[in-house]
């Protein structure tokens, strides 16, 4: 609370929320990128997760009275639990039929919360506590960003991207490739779901509506904008949309439109996205050497 | 050190492999020739696990791999290089070489697998920062055989190593292939360009339609005239 007065007095309260709201589709993004980016497999069911975290959280803090920590955590591992449920029957499938069978997956989720009692059905569940802010948003986007750089440096991150490259070719390689995809899409089951507790513990308030394949398409556009495998794309593509809606306000009706514009675009100019193809660490093995050419 | 008996491989109601047998003993270079839509491919993919026949054993080493998975296969040093190379485009050449090494666990055999895959193909060690997708074609073949080789296979699968690659390269490539067989890898060949294998091969099969309509040493069937009419273009 001290923490919070203190950071108002520095931020305006909007921003803060603006920012908060970055941060948690950041981890989003960054599981996603994981799947999607880093193991070349298409889902269109992100959401699905993102709810199956929030819910979970939210029940435990609001009606089990878990601390906040403890609840974000099993909202993580719920959506962890369920994306291996799913990915090992579904990631067998390939490219667009992967995308299509996660999209029915994501309607099923939403669906079932509209149906159950403990989720408070399509009225939604209000009354979950404000425990989210921006300190604790951040402090876990630096942890997660730090994992997902670690993974994709490690022999685990080699084999998503080899199976992403070529699946026939990785298997040939000796890698398992179904274990590893399915590990891949636990892991961003898991950001998701850790993303969907903050998301809940911030609105206050949750509708399984706000978690129709509209907000899969979003994430999905995050990654793709800033660049499909590039975890600095991730970031940047998030912060970039999500901050856009609200500094178009001023245009009123307009909004969405120039919104939309923008994505066009962009996926114009930058196929590949904002920081598709670029590869930071060649870029400063080439800055080293071309200062030690002229220093020699 | 490889014995395929009557197999038999279907995709859906098409049968591309009719029981179809054949050994490779330990140290050998065998050929397996034959039109395009013989059943080569379909053979090796059988062989190295990513498919698997309707019918029929496989042994490796005395051991039956018929439905092992192929990266269970990988670990026993039967090592695949796939039809078209398919090297991973958007990686560098030296974690193509990495994800080769994929099955070895101690840094120290990493480093002297990859000092020997250098040592045979010094290209690669110029070009190991480079990305594989900017390779000329027999460069990425070299690099394709390179990656194999990183995994110490005791055998190797070869898919049409000539496919795509100028005449000299092709030359190359296949000088290259005796000498891993001098240094102790059996292999099994693929090849449409007949006339290449068989040079190069102790033993041959040739492959019609799903089915193997002559075997024996590789000079003898270079000589037979229906080999010679029908793959050797004369």
């Amino acid at each position: 609370m001290l923490m919070e007065q203190w950071l108002s007095g520095l931020i305006d309260p909007y921003y803060q929320q603006v920012l908060t709201l970055v941060g948690i589709y950041i981890i989003a993004a960054l599981g996603l990128n994981l799947i999607t980016g880093l193991c070349g497999q298409l889902t269109f069911g992100h959401a699905a997760f993102l709810s199956i975290g929030a819910y979970t959280a939210a029940i435990l803090t609001r009606d089990y009275h878990l601390p906040f920590t403890a609840a974000l955590l099993a909202g993580g591992l719920m959506a962890a639990l369920w994306g291996v449920l799913i990915g090992l029957p579904v990631l067998r499938l390939t490219g667009d039929y992967l995308g299509i069978a996660t999209l029915g997956f994501g309607e099923i989720v939403r669906v079932a919360f509209t149906n159950m009692k403990v989720t408070g059905g399509a009225i939604g569940l209000a009354g979950i506590s404000r425990a989210s802010n921006l300190v604790n948003v951040t402090l876990f986007v630096v942890l997660a960003i730090a994992a997902v750089v670690l993974l994709e440096n490690s022999r685990f991150g080699r084999a998503l991207k080899a199976i992403r490259e070529d699946e026939i070719a990785a298997e040939s390689m000796g890698i398992n490739a179904m274990w590893y995809k399915v590990q891949a899409f636990g892991i961003g089951c898991f950001l998701a779901g850790i993303s969907g507790g903050f998301y809940a513990h911030l609105m206050q308030y949750l509708n399984p509506n706000d978690f129709s394949f509209i907000k899969s398409f979003e994430i999905l556009s995050f990654v793709v904008l800033g660049g499909l495998g590039s975890i600095p794309g991730a970031i940047l593509g998030t912060a970039v949309l999500t901050v856009a809606p609200e500094f178009l306000r001023f245009m009123a009706k307009y909004r969405m439109m120039i919104y939309g514009l923008l994505l066009v675009v962009m996926m114009i100019f930058r196929p590949h996205g904002l920081l598709g193809g670029v590869d930071f660490r060649r870029l400063l093995r080439r800055r080293k050497s071309k200062s030690l050419a002229l220093g020699g | 050190m490889l014995e395929v008996k009557e197999i038999s491989v279907a995709y859906g109601v098409i049968e591309a492999l009719k029981g179809i047998s054949f050994t490779v003993r330990e140290g050998e270079i065998v050929a397996l020739i034959g039109a395009n839509g013989a059943g080569k491919t379909t053979t090796l993919r059988t062989v190295s696990g990513l498919l698997r026949p309707r019918k029929g054993q496989i042994f490796y080493q005395g051991q039956e791999i018929t439905r092992l998975s192929p990266h269970q296969i990988v670990a026993m040093g039967l090592t695949h290089v796939p039809e078209g190379r398919r090297v991973f485009a958007r990686m560098t050449v030296m974690e193509n070489l990495e994800m080769g090494a994929y099955t070895c666990r101690s840094r120290a055999e990493f480093k002297a697998n990859l000092e020997r895959v250098f040592q045979r193909f010094p290209r690669l060690a110029e070009r190991k920062n480079q990305l594989a997708g900017t390779l000329s074609g027999g460069e990425q073949q070299m690099l394709a055989i390179g990656r194999a080789l990183m995994s110490r296979p005791r055998m190797l699968l070869l898919d049409e190593p000539s496919m795509g690659l100028a005449p000299l390269l092709v030359r190359e490539v296949f000088s290259i292939i005796k000498e891993i067989n001098e240094a102790g890898t059996t292999i099994l060949l693929v090849e449409q360009n007949a006339r290449m294998a068989l040079s190069i091969a102790h033993r041959a099969y040739v492959l019609q339609t799903g089915e193997i309509i002559l075997e024996g040493p590789a000079a003898e069937l270079m000589e037979r005239p229906e080999v010679r009419k029908a793959y050797l273009g004369e």
